[in-house]
């Protein structure tokens, strides 16, 4: 067990820090994007932050799919579970994630409709084979670690001639993400958020590899590391970020190099191009419209996909008015900025994405940070829709 | 959901299906995204499927830190729960 004392050695922490303090020039600051959720939960959990000097900031991202998805997507799918009977089936995060008037799947859940949550899918395609007289749906979501499972059951259905299994597909992109988050107002014109480096998620890019984001390095002068979610990790990444930032490089550096490789893991993204394209656009919660952001099923797989198979009516979709998820989404607000956070906001009572998912902003701030950071507006109550 | 958990392969079956083990909890998961899989080998698990192989020591070293996070008994329950 000498590794894992290694990482989690108190002293070895210190010593980063210290290296930190030491590098971070007093005279500027460093804002510093964690793209992935599960960083986020690392910075908070392990008190990362605390052990960073006043001047290095961490912004954090949109990179958590529950907190990304749109409510519109989520109100088609209860819609596909409600108005047309199927077995829906969904990873346990989505259940919960309030839809126009509050309504999730979990409510819908509680009213009849048949949504199952499911480990994986390869549950969701055994719940196909046990019930050949219904449709089963699996409502898909997630960034490039999980979308390859979702080719593979594809595939599968396919190959056992599953006819009563199809997809939702809501995979997301994470490069155009950020990307798009670069060239947003905030960022370009109005400076209101101010990004100098990027920590790059670790499992996302085990399968993508960290050739996707040397594109971005190089076109927005942005550098990138990409991170391990052990605490160390964040923190000897966040060093390598401010003495790329310091000699003016713009790099791609891999710090995970004990599981990310530059081309990533060929054999899922071949599964991956073989079952999807990319769509031209598609709507992120808090990026708006987000061009080839997103995957759909392809032509030659359309028998699987859920949205060619059930229609769902054109109606309104609406956030909770006063919800910040937005806003935190691109890192223009933190959660405590949010009238609702911690009052009629809570992870017993989420009115927003981000408070569902345990990688949500707003989770991770309610659980390790709230103390920390004083809420700026408790009055909020009756301005919650 | 993000998260994956390091399981040492114990069986390997057809269709790349394999057995992995993990803090006495026994699970199928499909190996179609990995090459050359062997029993021994230690898979960084993902929603039931192998997303690459990772070494004995990154392994225990993950582990150890999930359990110390308290994450390690919530994906145990997710992975147990998925069960059908």
């Amino acid at each position: 067990m000498k590794y894992v004392d290694e990482f989690r050695d108190r002293e070895l922490a210190k010593t980063v820090a210290e290296a930190i303090r030491r590098e971070a020039r007093p005279e500027r600051t460093y804002n510093i994007m964690e793209f992935c959720g599960g960083h986020t939960h690392a910075i908070f959990r392990y008190g990362v932050k605390d052990l960073m000097p006043e001047n290095v900031r961490f912004v954090h991202g949109p990179g958590c799919p529950v907190c990304v998805l749109p409510v519109r997507r989520l109100d088609d799918a209860v819609e596909i579970a409600e108005r047309h009977g199927v077995i829906l089936c969904t990873y346990g995060d989505m259940m919960r994630v309030p839809g126009t008037k509050q309504r999730s799947l979990i409510r819908a859940k509680a009213d009849g409709a048949d949504i199952r949550m499911v480990y994986s899918t390869l549950d969701a395609l055994k719940i196909a084979r046990d019930n050949p007289d219904r449709e089963v749906v699996f409502f898909a979501i997630g960034f490039e670690t999980t979308t390859p499972p979702t080719a593979v059951a594809i595939r599968q259905a396919e190959k056992e001639g599953l006819r009563n299994f199809s997809v939702f597909c809501n995979h997301v992109l994470t490069p155009s993400a950020i990307s798009h988050i670069l060239q947003s107002p905030e960022v370009r014109e109005l400076g209101t958020v101010r990004i100098d480096g990027f920590l790059g998620p670790s499992h996302v890019s085990s399968v993508i590899g960290s050739e996707p984001y040397e594109y971005f390095a190089e076109e927005f002068g942005k550098p990138v590391v990409i991170a391990g979610f052990e605490p160390l990790d964040v923190m000897q990444s966040a060093l390598m970020l401010i003495r790329q930032i310091n000699e003016g490089r713009h790099e791609v550096e891999n710090e995970y190099t004990r599981v990310v490789t530059r081309e990533g893991n060929l054999k899922a993204q071949s599964l991956v191009s073989e079952v999807f394209e990319l769509r031209t656009s598609f709507e992120w919660r808090g990026l708006g419209t987000v061009p080839y952001s997103a995957l759909k099923i392809r032509e030659a797989h359309a028998a699987f996909d859920a949205e060619r198979r059930f229609e769902v009516s054109e109606k309104k979709s609406r956030e909770v008015k006063s919800c910040e998820c937005p806003a935190i989404l691109r890192g223009v607000k933190k959660p405590t900025d949010c009238k609702l956070f911690g009052t009629v906001c809570t992870p017993d009572t989420p009115m927003g994405s981000c408070m569902v998912s345990s990688e949500g902003a707003c989770a991770a701030y309610w659980t390790y940070g709230r103390h920390r950071d004083p809420v700026r507006r408790p009055r909020a109550k009756e301005e919650a829709a | 959901m993000c998260l994956a958990i390091p399981a040492k392969v114990v069986e390997l079956e057809d269709g790349d299906m394999a057995v992995v083990a993990l803090e006495g909890v026994r699970k199928r998961i499909s190996t179609a995204l990995v090459e050359d899989v062997a029993i021994g080998d230690y898979l960084l698990v993902h929603v039931g499927y192998a997303l690459h192989k990772v070494s004995p020591e990154e392994a225990s070293r993950t582990l150890a830190l999930m359990a110390e996070a308290g994450v390690l008994r919530e994906e145990l329950e997710e992975i147990t729960g998925g069960e059908q």
